[in-house]
């Protein structure tokens, strides 16, 4: 298998604001969109009951936007992506364009989700939170670049300072956030505490 | 950081290496698998010509998308129908069991773990599934993980974790008639908030718990996500050991419940045990809790007014005000009387023996109300059966309840069982977020179980203490 896990050290873009706490994964990719083997094409169901009526008309929405279309920098507020562990909801904002987020707190699997696909979720106060989605929306199309490494946030003239988890941080800017890869090199470490535990029963054993 | 816990112990004794991430590598000895979150894991295995490290580990159970009524093949859904030929062909390549509905042995993943022996303490149990906490109940550590980590477990048995903090939740004294296990965690989590538990796992304790039974452990357990917790458990004990006497695993292998029972005495948290936080809730204070709201820590007891946004942390109000909108309910009132056209009886929290047991009890020479749609979806085919064996079936079906095969139905939506419109819901389920039971503009008021047959039954939400029944435990 390739190890070629490539480093995040820093993801820029155009931003998008979806404002409110506790946005929770069944919003994010309604179930009903769950209903696939693969996650190919899961973008356009991003967010699918907040961009469009039961008629599919499209309804007022930042990422309706022609000027948000573009976007791959999500800005949120608290408690992001709670709810289910589904990977769906992460892999649509993907889809859809998003390479990574901000906001004032995340969910932790959902977190964890966005990690194992290589997108940070980086975390700032309220304050700042709300004064860069009302940035991103004055500013459709101004650059936001996140530095992951070291934990700044550059938009407009402004650079503000943000957290990033330290356990996400080193496995981004290390690329070692492919931890399959990671892990599978340790197979003989694994069988042996595997053979400790008193419940396990190994075939071939 | 905590010390002396099971949380440590369990950790400590599947913990293989530190990875330069900082995280932990944790063996897995039980990987339940289902058909929604699996399939993207075994593409990707494939992608990288890996294959299933440890299937003697793997269980995989069919329930979000399978059909509760007519259950022939194909599925009238195609969709449903390609995701099971999918599981049906990975299970098979791999030499995964797989309790099919062919097998009697097929329900919630949640529910068939328990049932069938599988779940035991001290193992580490993961699913792709986010109420795998729910095994947890068993002295397991249990926790819901996404499909990378999936593809993780299945490639290499193990998984990559940062520990987390324990706080110990104390429930002690005795739960007053008419008031269960659900309301103890509805209760918990509308005190602590639904982020209250990030960067926790939950340990309940007390004499509330250790007196309960394992289902009410279970439900306890299943919602320690909702409250933000990845995971929860309780400490083994004579309870936990009785229940996993009667499992198919221990039935047929009796010789190894002697040679494990010293290992789950083992890990039981130690008296002196450090935590780093503790939460004390009086038993005897709580009365049944509903929800109001569309988050499942937006609750109130029966009798008490639904809070005024302002009356909220300033972080919760806006969130609040939508869901009363959303809701349609006024603060200041109670939610009895809240009318409902839906009750849905079923689900991982809340859909195993005695659960149907209690509220067939309730509805026992009831009719349910007449502008109500009511059903109940046993959590696993041998809940089922025991229940048809014991003529629950009768009870319900006579007060007018439809009676479904065993799935996750309008828990999620998934499947045909959906909730139409506007329509209101009185649903023993765990989520009430919005477009949860398959409308976006459907309402979902979550409740217990006896509490949702009493909203059937009257067509409102209803303080199920009123019913005479109920004073008879
Ligand atoms: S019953 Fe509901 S909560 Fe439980 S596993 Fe199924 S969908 Fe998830």
């Amino acid at each position: 298998m390739s190890a070629e896990i490539p480093e995040v050290e820093s993801v820029s873009g155009t931003g998008v604001a979806i404002r409110g706490n506790d946005i929770d994964t069944d919003q994010v990719i309604p179930a009903r969109f769950m209903k696939v083997v693969t996650f190919d094409g899961l973008g356009q169901f991003a967010f699918f009951d907040q961009r469009f009526t039961d008629g599919d008309e499209e309804k007022d929405h930042p990422m309706n936007e022609p000027a948000h279309r573009e976007a791959s920098v999500m800005v949120v507020n608290a408690n992001f992506g709670c709810g289910s562990s589904r990977e769906h909801a992460p892999q649509a904002l993907m889809r859809w364009g998003i390479d990574a987020l901000i906001g004032e707190s995340f969910a932790e699997i959902f977190a964890g989700n966005c990690l194992a696909l290589g997108i940070p979720t980086v975390e700032a106060d309220e304050e700042t939170i709300e004064d860069l989605q009302s940035w991103v929306e004055a500013n459709p199309d101004g650059e936001i670049e996140i530095d992951v490494a070291s934990e700044t946030v550059t938009y407009g003239d402004r650079t503000v300072d943000v957290s990033v988890d330290e356990a996400q941080r080193r496995a981004l800017v290390d690329g070692v956030w492919d931890t399959t890869a990671l892990m599978k090199a340790n197979a003989g470490e694994v069988r042996r505490t595997a053979e400790e535990l008193p419940y396990v029963d190994l075939d071939g054993d | 950081m905590s010390e002396g816990t099971l949380y440590d112990a369990v950790w400590d004794r599947h913990r293989v290496t530190t990875l330069p991430t900082g995280q932990d590598q944790l063996f897995v000895g039980l990987h339940l698998i289902h058909e929604v979150t699996s399939p993207q894991a075994f593409g990707m295995l494939e992608e990288r010509d890996l294959e299933v490290a440890y299937p003697e580990l793997t269980h995989a159970t069919v329930d979000h998308i399978i059909p509760t009524a007519d259950q022939s093949r194909p599925y009238s859904d195609d969709a449903a129908e390609r995701m099971m030929v999918e599981l049906e062909e990975n299970v098979r390549e791999a030499g995964i069991e797989f309790s099919d509905p062919g097998s009697g042995d097929q329900g919630i993943v949640h529910v068939i773990g328990p049932e069938q022996g599988l779940t035991q303490p001290g193992k580490t149990i993961v699913c792709g599934d986010s109420h795998t906490s729910t095994h947890g109940a068993f002295g397991a550590l249990a926790f819901g993980i996404g499909t990378s980590q999936i593809r993780d477990v299945l490639a290499t048995g193990t998984v990559a974790m940062e520990k987390q903090k324990v706080r110990k939740i104390q429930v002690d004294g005795e739960l007053p008639t008419g008031v269960e296990a659900k309301d103890v965690i509805l209760e918990i989590i509308r005190r602590l908030g639904t982020e209250g538990g990030v960067g926790y796992v939950y340990e309940y304790a007390g004499s509330a718990i250790e007196s309960m039974g394992m289902e009410g452990r279970m439900s306890i357990c299943n919602m320690s996500i909702e409250g933000g917790a990845r995971a929860g458990y309780v400490n083994p004990d004579e309870t936990t050991y009785e229940w996993l006497a009667e499992t198919d695993y221990f039935r047929e292998n009796p010789e190894k419940f002697d040679e494990l029972e010293p290992y789950w005495e083992s890990i039981r948290s130690d008296e002196t045990a450090e935590y780093d936080d503790v939460v004390r809730i009086d038993a005897d204070e709580l009365e049944p809790v509903v929800t109001w709201g569309t988050t499942p820590g937006q609750g109130v007891g029966i009798t008490q007014p639904i809070p005024a946004p302002e009356e909220l942390p300033a972080d919760k109000q806006d969130t609040a005000r939508r869901a009363q909108e959303h809701m349609r309910v006024e603060p200041g009132e109670t939610m009895e009387g809240y009318p409902i056209d839906v009750a849905f009886l079923g689900s991982c929290t809340n859909a195993r023996l005695p659960d149907l047991r209690r509220a067939a009890a309730v509805v026992e020479g009831r009719q349910v109300h007449e502008d109500v749609r009511a059903m109940v979806v046993p959590g696993s085919q041998r809940v089922q059966a025991a229940a048809e064996t014991e003529g629950l079936r009768e009870t319900f079906e006579r007060a007018g309840f439809e009676w479904r095969n065993a799935g996750c139905s309008m828990c999620l939506g998934m499947n045909e069982d959906q909730l139409e419109g506007e329509e209101a819901c009185a649903s023993s389920s765990n989520r009430n977020f919005v477009g949860r039971q398959g409308s976006k503009d459907g309402r979902t008021v979550l409740m217990n179980p006896r509490m949702v047959v009493a909203a059937a039954i009257n067509g409102e939400v209803t303080d199920v203490r009123t019913l005479p029944e109920v004073t008879a435990r």
